[in-house]
Order: C-alpha cells, then sequence, then structure tokens
C-alpha cells in the first residue's frame, strides 16, 4: 500500500521517541516505524541505564552539549511520565597515577562542559563512602549528578504520550530503501507498505548511517560496539548505592558495577566491535572479561545471583561524535546518527532541538491543546498496604498475583497490553511490568502471561511470541502434534 | 483490613503443606488454615502425570495429581480450610502472615505456628551464565512440564536436554512421546543427577543419549532456537576445546537443579544454610525463629514425594505440639557435614529426644561399595552400608534415641566412608 504522512520517523528508541513526543506536540501527521516488533528493540533496552552528568565528552563536541542539556532535563520529565529515576551519584575510580591524572582531566573537562559539583576524593573518603570498593583504590571522582534511569521504560513512558497525541507507530516494519523525490518529498520501500512524507527523521540506531549515505554525499561510517552484561537479582544485598566507573579509555566508560533503578546490579558492559549490529548474543569471552574488570572495582564480586546475561550494540561513528541536525545536501532530512553514550541521556535535549528543526522547516503551528499523558500507578511491588487494599477494592485482579519473584499482579500486566502502544509479546510485557524479569526467569509467569497476552489480544496462544517475529513459545497443541500438523516448521 | 488469628498458618498447599496440615490437625489443632498461591492445591504434583509415586508410602505406583488427591480429600474429609489463589507477600519474626487475593484482597493472619511449605523452583538459565543469543525456546524442564501436561501444548519438536534432573529425565520421555525429537541430555558432572530408575526408564529406554560431563556452550538463534553447541568439560567443569558437538533444535530444556524458594522465610529473619539453601532446622523440623518450621522442597530438595509427605507429617505435628506446649528449649546437639557429605538436614537435635531421627543428606559424590558413617568425639555412632550412594539420591540414616544419650561432644558428623575391595 502506499501511504502518506507529514513526518517520518525511523525508529523507535529512545531518540526516535523522544522526537515523536515533542514533534506531536504540533499540527503534523507523524509516523513512527522500527524494524523490531516493539519500542526500543535496539540498544536502548541493552545499556547501562546511566544519566550521565557529563563530564567525559570532550567539550565543544554535540555530545557534550547534549549529555548536559539532556541530563539536565531527566529528572523533571522522568516525574512527568512516572519513570523510575534516581540521582545515586556515581563515582569514578583511579589505581595508579595515570587515572589519578585522568580523574584531574575529567575534572577539568566536566567543568569546562558545565557540570557542577565534582570532586576528587581520597582514599579514605572513598571508602567510608563505598566500603565495598576494592581497597586498592587511590581516590576517586565523586559526580553527584550522576543518576540512573530506566532506559526503556523512559522509551515506553515517550511512545505513550506521544501516541495518545496522535503519533501512529509501525512495528515490524523494515526500511529498505530511501529516495528523495523531485517535489522534496522523500520515497521509503519498506518489507510492507511504500511510505511518502515531506521529513524524513533519521534515528535509525544502528542503520542510521546507510539511511544517511542514500541521500547525502558526506558519506559517514559506523562501527558497531557490543556491550554485554550481568544483571545480578534485586534481592541479593546491594554492595554499592552508587555506580561505579573505572577510567574510560577510547572504547568507551569502561565496565562498571552499578545499581539499576529497580534495585538490581548491572555489571558490564564489554565493547567489542562487530560486524552484525544485530548479533545480541552474548558470548564466554566477554563474560569472562566483565568479571575480570569488575573485579576490580568490586574486591567482593559473586554472580551467584546472576539473573540474566545480555547485550547491546552501540552506534558508533568514526568521527567520535553525534550527527545531530539537518543532514547536509538533503533539506527536510534530520538526523540523530551515532546516539552511542552518552546518548540515553542526550535523548530529551536532541529530541527537542530536532522537532524545533522540523517546525522551523515545515512552519508547523504548535497544538493549542495536548492530551497529558496519565501518569502510570505505583507498580504493586511498591505500593503501601493502604495503597494496595484500595488498588485491589477498585480490580480485584490487583489481587492476582502472577510473577511471584517481581510480586506483579494480573492488573498491571493486561494494563501493560492495553497502553497506547501496548505490549504484545512477553517481553513486551516483562519490560513494562517486570514481570519475568526476576530470579525465575519466567519459568513460573511465563505460561500466565501468555495466557492474558491471548485472551487480552485475541491471538491464539500458540502464535504468542517471546519478543515478535517468529520467536514463538510453543510448537502446538499436542492433539495435531500427535496427528502430524504441527505449525511454525 | 481484613485481619483475624489462627493456631497454625501452613503456607502452601502441594505435598508437604497438605501433610503438615492433616498432621496437626490430626494432632488436634482445629484453628488451622492452609494458604495456596495457585488456583488449586496439589503443588508441582498436579503436573507431575507420570507415576511412581507413592511406592513408599502406599506401596503403589500412582501418578502425581492422584497422590495430591489422596492428601486433599484426607484434607477435605478433616476440615481443612486451604485458601488457594492466595499468595503470601510477608511473613514476620511473631509470624504475622500478610497474603493477597482477589476475592479477599488483603489479609494479616496472626498465627501461633507456621509452617513453611512453599517448595522450590528451577534453576534458570540466567544461573548457569550460558553464553548466546536469548531466543525463544527455551523453558526450564518443569516450565515445559505446565505446558504439555497443563496447557496441552508442545514447547518444540527437536529438543535437547542440559542438566539430568529428575524432571528433565521425565520431560525427556514425555516429549518422545508426544512425537517430538529428543536428542540429547547433557550432564555436566561425571554422574547424572537424577534417580537411576529415570535415566533407564525416560532416557535409555528411548535411545536418548546422556552426554555426562559435557555442557552447552553456545546458544544460537535470533527469533526462535535454531541450535546449540554441546562440549567436553574438565574436571574443573571448563569446556574443552575440539570436542564441540552441534545439534540443531528449536527447543532446549534446563534441569540444572532446584533452589527452594526461600525469599518469605528470609524475611522473617529464617537463617538459611548455604548446604541446603533451605531453613537451618531441629529434629522438630522448627527453624531458628521460634514457631517457624519448614518441611519440603523448601526446607531441601528432595527426590520422592514419600519422603516430602513423611518429613512433613513430623513437622506439622511439632507445630501442633508447639502450639500447645510453647517452645521446648534445651541444647542442641549440631550435626556437621563431614567428608562427601552436603546438607545434611536436620541441623541441630535436642538433646533429651525420645523419637528416631532420621538423618538427611546427599553424598557429594558417587560412592560405590561405601558406608555412611555417623560419629560425635571420635565415637562412631552408626555405620551403614550401601553397594552405592550418588549425589542425585538423598540418603538417609536413623538415628534412634539412645545413640544421643551421654555423647562425648556437642556435635555429630556425617561422612562417607569408602570400602576396601
Amino acid at each position: 500500500m502506499n501511504l502518506t504522512t507529514d513526518i517520518l520517523i525511523i525508529g523507535s528508541g529512545i531518540t526516535g521517541c523522544a522526537v515523536a513526543r515533542e514533534l506531536s506536540r504540533y499540527n503534523a501527521s507523524v509516523v513512527v516505524l522500527d524494524r523490531g516488533s516493539d519500542l526500543a528493540e535496539g540498544p536502548t533496552k541493552a545499556n547501562s541505564g546511566i544519566v550521565h552528568a557529563g563530564y567525559d565528552a570532550v567539550p565543544g563536541t554535540k555530545k557534550a552539549l547534549y549529555n548536559v542539556r539532556g541530563a539536565a532535563m531527566y529528572e523533571s520529565l522522568a516525574n512527568e511520565l512516572g519513570v523510575p529515576y534516581r540521582r545515586c551519584g556515581a563515582l569514578v575510580l583511579a589505581f595508579d597515577e595515570a587515572d589519578v591524572k585522568t580523574l584531574e582531566e575529567l575534572k577539568e573537562r566536566g567543568g569546562t562542559n558545565g557540570v557542577s559539583g565534582l570532586e576528587i576524593l581520597d582514599r579514605e573518603a572513598v571508602l567510608k563512602l563505598e566500603p565495598n570498593l576494592n581497597p586498592e583504590v587511590v581516590s576517586a571522582l565523586s559526580v553527584p549528578t550522576s543518576a540512573i534511569v530506566s532506559p526503556y521504560e523512559m522509551a515506553f513512558a515517550l511512545a505513550d504520550d506521544a501516541a495518545l497525541n496522535g503519533v501512529q507507530f509501525r512495528f515490524d516494519t523494515e526500511v529498505l530503501s530511501v529516495s528523495k523525490d523531485e517535489d522534496g518529498c522523500f520515497t521509503l520501500r519498506t518489507n510492507g507498505d511504500t511510505w511518502r512524507c515531506r521529513v524524513l527523521v533519521n534515528c535509525a540506531g544502528a542503520s542510521g548511517a546507510e539511511i544517511h549515505n542514500m541521500l547525502s554525499g558526506q558519506k559517514l561510517t559506523m562501527v558497531h560496539r557490543r556491550g554485554q552484561y550481568y544483571l545480578l537479582d534485586r534481592a541479593a544485598v546491594q554492595p554499592f548505592s552508587r555506580t561505579v566507573f573505572q577510567c574510560p579509555s577510547v572504547m568507551g566508560k569502561g565496565v562498571l558495577v552499578s545499581p539499576t533503578v529497580h534495585g538490581n546490579l548491572l555489571l558490564g558492559p564489554t565493547a567489542e566491535d562487530i560486524d552484525d549490529p544485530l548479533d545480541t548474543a552474548t558470548t564466554a569471552s566477554g563474560l569472562a572479561d566483565i568479571l575480570a574488570k569488575a573485579g576490580r572495582t568490586w574486591a567482593g564480586l559473586s554472580t551467584r545471583t546472576n539473573i540474566t546475561n545480555f547485550s547491546g550494540v552501540r552506534a558508533h561513528l568514526t568521527t567520535d561524535d553525534f550527527v545531530v541536525g539537518s543532514c547536509e545536501g538533503c533539506p527536510g532530512c534530520f538526523e540523530a546518527i551515532g546516539i552511542e553514550s552518552p546518548g540515553l541521556s542526550s535523548a530529551p535535549a536532541i529530541g527537542l532541538d530536532l522537532a524545533g528543526m522540523i517546525a522551523d522547516h515545515l512552519g508547523l503551528a504548535r497544538k493549542e491543546k495536548t492530551v497529558p499523558c496519565p501518569v502510570p500507578p505505583v507498580p504493586f511491588h511498591d505500593m503501601t498496604p493502604e495503597q494496595r487494599e484500595q488498588a485491589i477494592e477498585q480490580d480485584p485482579s490487583y489481587g492476582n498475583i502472577v510473577c511471584r519473584c517481581e510480586v506483579v499482579t494480573e492488573a498491571e500486566i493486561r494494563r501493560a497490553i492495553r497502553r497506547p502502544v501496548g505490549a504484545r509479546s512477553v517481553d513486551g510485557v516483562k519490560r513494562r511490568t517486570r514481570a519475568g524479569m526476576g530470579r525465575c526467569q519466567g519459568g513460573f509467569c511465563c505460561p500466565r502471561v501468555a495466557a492474558i497476552i491471548s485472551e487480552e489480544t485475541g491471538i491464539p496462544l500458540k502464535e504468542v511470541t517471546k519478543n515478535g517475529g517468529e520467536s514463538f513459545l510453543l510448537s502446538d497443541t499436542i492433539e495435531s502434534y500427535l496427528k502430524g500438523e504441527h505449525d511454525h516448521e | 483490613m481484613n485481619e483475624r488469628q489462627v493456631d497454625i498458618l501452613v503456607i502452601g498447599a502441594g505435598p508437604a503443606g497438605l501433610a503438615a496440615a492433616i498432621s496437626a490437625k490430626e494432632s488436634g489443632i482445629d484453628s488451622l488454615l492452609v494458604v495456596e498461591r495457585e488456583k488449586d492445591a496439589g503443588g508441582i504434583l498436579r503436573q507431575c502425570i507420570h507415576n511412581g509415586f507413592g511406592l513408599h508410602r502406599f506401596k503403589e505406583e500412582l501418578t502425581g495429581p492422584e497422590y495430591a488427591r489422596r492428601d486433599i480429600d484426607r484434607a477435605a474429609d478433616l476440615g481443612i480450610d486451604i485458601e488457594c489463589s492466595t499468595t503470601v507477600l510477608t511473613v514476620s519474626p511473631d509470624r504475622t502472615v500478610t497474603c493477597v487475593s482477589s476475592s479477599k484482597g488483603l489479609q494479616i493472619i496472626h498465627a501461633k505456628a507456621v509452617v513453611l511449605a512453599m517448595g522450590c523452583r528451577e534453576r534458570p538459565r540466567g544461573a548457569l551464565c550460558t553464553p548466546g543469543t536469548r531466543c525463544a525456546g527455551i523453558y526450564s524442564a518443569g516450565t515445559a512440564q505446565r505446558f504439555v501436561n497443563l496447557e496441552g501444548f508442545m514447547p518444540g519438536k527437536r529438543v535437547v536436554i542440559l542438566g539430568s534432573g529428575d524432571i528433565g529425565l521425565i520431560m525427556a520421555r514425555r516429549m518422545t512421546l508426544q512425537g517430538a525429537k529428543v536428542l540429547a541430555c547433557v550432564e555436566i558432572m561425571p554422574y547424572s543427577s537424577g534417580l537411576n530408575r529415570n535415566i533407564v526408564q525416560c532416557l535409555q529406554d528411548y535411545d536418548i543419549p546422556l552426554y555426562l560431563s559435557h555442557t552447552v556452550t553456545d546458544i544460537r538463534g535470533k527469533e526462535r532456537l535454531e541450535g546449540v553447541t554441546v562440549a567436553a568439560v574438565d574436571e574443573k567443569r571448563n569446556p574443552v576445546p575440539g570436542t564441540e558437538i552441534d545439534f540443531d533444535c528449536d527447543t532446549l530444556l534446563l534441569s540444572c537443579g532446584l533452589i527452594p524458594e526461600n525469599e518469605l522465610s528470609l524475611g522473617a529473619g529464617v537463617e538459611i544454610s548455604p548446604a541446603t539453601s533451605g531453613a537451618v532446622v531441629s529434629e522438630t523440623f522448627e527453624t531458628s525463629v521460634p514457631g517457624i518450621f519448614a518441611c519440603g522442597n523448601v526446607l531441601h530438595v528432595h527426590d520422592l514425594v514419600d519422603h516430602v509427605s513423611n518429613e512433613s507429617f513430623k513437622a506439622g505435628a511439632a507445630a501442633a505440639a508447639y502450639v500447645r506446649n510453647g517452645q521446648h528449649a534445651v541444647p542442641m546437639i549440631s550435626v556437621k557435614d563431614g567428608e562427601g557429605v552436603r546438607g545434611t538436614v536436620p541441623q541441630l537435635i535436642r538433646s533429651d529426644t525420645d523419637q528416631p531421627v532420621d538423618l538427611m543428606f546427599r553424598p557429594a559424590a558417587v560412592y560405590r561399595n561405601s558406608a555412611a558413617v555417623v560419629e560425635c568425639g571420635g565415637k562412631e555412632l552408626l555405620h551403614k552400608k550401601a553397594m552405592i550412594y550418588t549425589p542425585g539420591e538423598m540418603a538417609l540414616v536413623t538415628l534412634k534415641p539412645e545413640m544421643l544419650k551421654d555423647l562425648p561432644a556437642d556435635s555429630l558428623t556425617v561422612r562417607m566412608e569408602r570400602m576396601d575391595g
């Protein structure tokens, strides 16, 4: 089918969602395409979840600019949208003379970038703050404004808000080619429909450079840099209350040990350049590498309470900076490319800037009224007894615990499916509710979650997927199996 | 908020909870409540539709549901109140229990004694840190069992099983009988952790190869599982390069151990043994918190439900005695794991006990032509020979009360001893 829209955004990662939400405030039709089956399927769902203070980026770069501006927007944005966020602070550790020098540089760089509160602490002061640190630490840079956030939940909230304000999201849609027509509009061929639009927004993550190169003479080269992680149970005693970094290198910010907003502990990432940006496998050597490096931060390192390993692939440009703005030589195309770390921190500011540029380009007027996104209810897990009682009174399915490890109720699972951009898969429910995110990894709740998805969406149980596409949970019913009629060959 | 008092609250209506409740009721406790998070009583037995249950207790081969039915019926005859679809959220050290259900909302229950009978969960992939992709088609064996036996769905048709725990072995047969091809059962240890009868009846009878000292080193597949790599491991359980075998499969079942589910116990301040991952208990199955008892797989993982029931009858009776008489505090004899022994339960024995005490433990390796020895301060109290002791089968020795009189020390040690010849 041939379809048209004013503005077409490629990619529903954190950046695409941030742009979409800002554009939803203008009078224009906006569509977001994503090749994944859900929001935030790329690195947005698999990163460290840190809102960086901004001491690391080289002054004057787009990374520095957007990091500091974006980070400053986070707290109010998270409060407004009901997304878990906590300013837990961070430490960057030094173990030798070279590291100490690096800390000085980072402190100075941070000062230039406008980061407040940076302070170098001596060994004694650091160990007093975080007694479980490796006692070999020499000194540390204290970064009080560093924060943690749930990155995919931020994307979901931005997308829900955008959708309530008219933005359409289309999944399982891969862009095959993009061309600029004589009338100044763009034509996109996808694996499904063909789209025409007046403005194209390239937030395509791993494919950002490829799409840019279809439209611009100024070619970009992208490197796919994988980062693997360990995620430990939140029931375990947490060793640190802050994010703990080691000194950064050319490959990135190094292996961190950090609490998450949900109280788990995250170890990672690795930094390996790979060919296939969709190859999010973990490897024995990568996991071993994390343990070796994290062990330097955390003397008592133990992965006994490991819940899962995962990896995400960062979109690194060889120019080592973000590309944000109008595509050179291709008016009407706007881009956010190479949004690796500190991309999560920068996304709100990038979204604001790109939307402003696009509105100017098209001469868009702001809508008189926007639909406020309802703030999501407090998770049952975090409710007071009184809140729990009230919730069950209003909706008895709050009294039905589906995920025992994370204490997630049937009501919350149904809500996740009914959200404006709702869950359609078991992983979609997991990321929106935490059902299956705990120590049994869905062993008990997966069949029940799948049944609720089937009930809510009308998808037959055997068509319910783990994570979209062909990731079917089940092969077929026992009856048809015995008759030799099974599907999903 | 709905608040009430009971003499005994049993958490869980699986075989352990049912037996504890029946026994407490038969000991004369009337104010008794069982809460169960699933919509029906019976616990994991509900999905264990194979037979082989009850050989010891009933001298019959029952299916899991049949075994459970006997206890459910007995509980009903005794008028025991079982509240299903009710999840316990917290247990406090003073035995105040908060639970939640759709029908009754939040309830606070003050109990004079609590019996913990929450069972166990399966060790998931994350706990194994197996590298590879995170595609669909990887299930713990019990989850697959639920899909097949309770929901009527097949999880897949070409199957590799990692781990040789009993549920994995049972599922190897079950999937085969349903038309799937089970390509291999892979066990990292040099011996199986399952019962020998299951190795024979579930693998050998169906020509399913068992790869001992092997593990899964890679998992492939973007959306649905496409294959796994299996490799031999050395003595330190590290994969040996060059021994890799690739299997094309759409399903990987994990049967790599069971973990007693003690989150509620920890919240109540119950001391947990690192060896069993269950509570530290006395010979009456009382935990370190007075009036809180534990039995069944939440205490330590059993192989046979008959043993679960047996242990839980004792725990229920002991909880009843606690309600009637309060705590019986006397000096305790501690029980230690010696050479070749893991996770002996109970860990403590009252010095004045007048009942026989079963010591249950797992050998740390395969012991052929060996003996289990219980000794105290150099004095041998008991010596029990057997043709074979294996980690897959819980060992049991019974101490008579007279053996515990006038001991030379305040601790016992259980150890394995290889016999010559």
